[in-house]
């Protein structure tokens, strides 16, 4: 696998005059209240560690005052770190010059800000087109950038607007143009969508998620929303008090929080979004075969309580469902071996990656589980309809793993 | 008992010092500013008045608009009839001289003082010392320093001036939205940038106040400069003073006023940016409108993306 675009190791930032001292209390052990209160100097981030792939949208997520806004702003050396190192592209930031950092933050990391931060007095192109007039591109490059990350966010047609023309999910989209504009590797999104009421907060995450699909860029999405975690992020590092209290998947951290903190948050999340039906994947009890004998299949389904049993063919797909009436009937009639005529299309399956909230309906209307399948069709399990109600119904307790 | 420490005699020293070690400094900068006054003072009165007056009321009209244009035409041609145009022209050169000086030294200091904490923290006691001294107190060294007549008036009213420039601009800077610099550095751009493509045209509003500050505060400081024999309407109040002439006082305060009201008002249009923004604006939407059969057809069909947050 490449190595990572963006690593982070030990990355620490302590605000405040004494910081060696409040280094060595942290260092120790000591929360962040204590070392306020022995130090005056405040640890706004400790010893945070990750790393994040190609391509990756990788969620920082946490509430105010946990350091999160400071994690990012470390970043790209917008606040100088007290300790640890960030790599991009395998260089170490905190090695750079001034000049050099500039260049680095000119081509490799752009940067989106909650408030905009767009210049009022240039034209939406123009802001637009900032990182290429900062690094000096032709007049004609930097209008054809611009046009560009202008057109992506659908904007090309205010490009002649100010800002304070714009209402606030659009000032954003100009937010968003200026760092795709700049064509860097590395975006980092401060709280980009919290300033925006919910509709239009949900059109600028579905802007995201297809730019992502199509530009594959490296993210580091800030956030204190968990259900925006949950739903745009590949990977979702909980930041509590400047300290990393979890990190992985969402439903990972959903199904198996790391303490209360995080359980907490995660009893606000809709669960039926972010769970899919993989998470929620058993081993199917019972499964037939085609040739399979009829009178042997209707052993097994006595023995497990069952009405119906997944008929699969050699390749592991479903070939259809063997009931139990008319396995009594083959039995009767005397057929050895399991085929067509015993089969019924009496089932429903869903893909692996799709949330509860698309197949919680189907659930329990047949007479054997819903089945999930991989992209080749094949079973991978069922999904019993306990299963479903027991993950949306549990209060999420500490280590419990489904 | 508490010894007696002869500062107001280290003072004199240092000015003796001063007189004695580069008396061709002192006289440098008075012959600039003498030339700088009477170059001005020759231009604005060598005219006839209505040369001047109809350049004064365009400006109104072009920077403020029609009521202002009225009051400025009026109040010159009054000024005029009270036969004080000499005068006025004299000491609005005297005023615009002094508020340029002092606006060129007292905004880069504020630039500097905004980012620089340390020139901030030296500065600042400095400023306050300079707001609070009684104006008199100036005028002293500046009689040794520049003898009498215009210049030790102007070097007067530049010191007076500084103050609000510097804290006015520093403040502005200071307000500039943080997250719009941190913008700007984020995308690379070198300290000087940041300066120019964003702190100083964002505080803008707040460096032109300063500057409008600048200009009344050199307005008050006419009476004074008269008092030191610089010629203007300073010297008409100060002569109806000693002479307890009402009549000639009211009329040289009034010319003062007059002329306060004009520059106030005009200088007050740079604070509110509302006349470059709105020539701005103007100019972008006769642009777009020019644009706009072109630019209909894909707004006829607004894209998915743009749709919900347009309205």
């Amino acid at each position: 696998m490449a190595p990572p675009v963006l690593r982070v190791t030990g990355l620490t930032k302590v605000f405040g005059a004494r910081e060696q001292e409040a280094l060595r209390l942290a260092a120790d052990g000591h929360g962040r209240d204590e070392i306020l209160r022995r130090t005056g100097a405040t640890l706004a981030v400790h010893d945070v560690s990750f790393a994040v792939e190609r391509g990756e949208l990788f969620v920082v997520m946490g509430l105010s005052g946990s350091g999160k806004s400071t994690l990012v702003r470390l970043l790209n050396r917008l606040i100088e770190p007290s300790a640890g190192t960030v790599e991009v592209d395998g260089r170490d930031l905190r090695a750079l010059d001034d000049a050099t950092l500039r260049t680095v933050r000119n081509q490799k990391i752009s940067m989106v800000f909650q408030h905009f931060a767009l210049l009022p007095h240039r034209t939406v192109r123009e802001n637009a087109a900032y990182a290429l007039k900062v690094r000096g591109a032709p007049a004609a490059e930097q209008r054809q950038r611009a046009d560009w990350a202008l057109e992506t966010v659908g904007l090309l047609d205010r490009a002649e607007a100010r800002p304070d023309e714009l209402s606030g999910g659009m000032r954003q989209r100009v937010g968003l143009a200026r760092a795709l504009a700049a064509d860097s590797e590395v975006l980092l999104m401060d709280e980009p969508f919290s300033a925006l009421d919910p509709l239009i907060r949900r059109d600028m995450q579905d802007l995201l998620e297809r730019l992502q699909s199509d530009l594959a860029k490296t993210i580091v999405f800030i956030t204190h929303d968990l259900n925006e975690a949950m739903r745009l992020g590949d990977r979702i590092l909980m930041l509590k008090d400047g300290r990393t209290v979890q990190l992985g998947t969402g439903p990972e951290i959903i199904s198996a929080p790391a303490d209360d903190y995080v359980a907490d948050f995660t009893s606000d999340v809709d669960r039926t979004r972010v769970l899919t039906a993989g998470d929620l994947l058993r081993e199917p009890r019972l499964t037939a075969r085609l040739g399979d004998r009829p009178g042997d299949v209707l052993r097994a389904l006595g023995g497990a309580e069952a009405n119906g049993v997944y008929v699969l063919d050699g390749h592991q797909r479903v070939a259809g469902v063997a009931r139990d009436d008319l396995l009594a009937r083959a039995v009767q009639e005397g057929r050895t071996a399991i085929g067509p005529r015993e089969l019924v299309p009496d089932f429903t399956t869903i893909g692996a990656d799709r949330p509860v909230v698309e197949f919680v309906h189907l659930v329990g209307r047949h007479p054997v589980p819903l089945g999930v399948l991989d992209g080749d069709g094949r079973l991978l399990g069922v999904v019993p309809r306990a299963a479903v109600l027991d993950a949306l119904s549990a209060v999420p307790v500490r280590g419990r793993r489904s | 008992m508490i010894p007696h420490i002869p500062l107001g005699q280290w003072v004199a020293d240092l000015i003796d010092w001063l007189l004695d070690a580069v008396p061709w400094l002192f006289d440098a900068i008075s012959a600039v500013m003498q030339v700088l006054v009477d170059g001005l003072t020759d231009a604005l009165v060598s005219p006839p008045p209505v040369v001047w007056i109809v350049v004064f009321t365009v400006f109104a009209l072009l920077l403020r608009g029609p009521w202002l244009a009225l009051y400025t035409l009026l109040a010159f041609l009054l000024v005029v009839s009270l036969e004080l145009w000499v005068e006025t022209m004299q000491t609005l050169a005297l005023v615009l001289v002094a508020a340029v000086i002092a606006a060129a030294i007292s905004v880069p200091l504020g630039v500097l003082a905004a980012r620089h904490r340390a020139v901030s923290v030296v500065v600042r006691p400095v400023l306050d010392s300079m707001q609070t001294t009684p104006v008199f107190v100036y005028l002293i060294p500046a009689v040794f320093f520049f003898g009498v007549g215009v210049v030790p008036g102007v070097v007067a009213t530049i010191l007076f001036a500084i103050p609000p420039g510097v804290r006015l601009t520093e403040l502005g800077i200071r307000q500039v939205d943080r997250e719009v610099v941190e913008a700007a550095q984020a995308f690379g751009a070198r300290p000087g940038q940041v300066l120019r493509e964003v702190q100083l045209p964002l505080a803008l509003p707040a460096i032109m106040a300063g500057v409008n500050q600048v200009i009344m505060l050199a307005l008050s400081m006419v009476v004074t400069a008269g008092l030191l024999g610089a010629a203007g309407l300073g010297a008409v109040v100060v002569r109806a003073v000693t002479q307890l002439d009402v009549a000639s006082g009211f009329e040289g305060g009034l010319a003062v006023v007059l002329l306060a009201v004009f520059l106030d008002r005009l200088t007050g249009a740079f604070g509110q940016r509302s006349v470059l923004s709105r020539l701005r604006q103007a100019r972008g939407r006769r642009g777009r409108q020019q644009e706009a059969p072109a630019a209909d057809a894909p707004v006829g069909a607004p894209s998915p993306v743009g749709a919900r947050s347009v309205s």
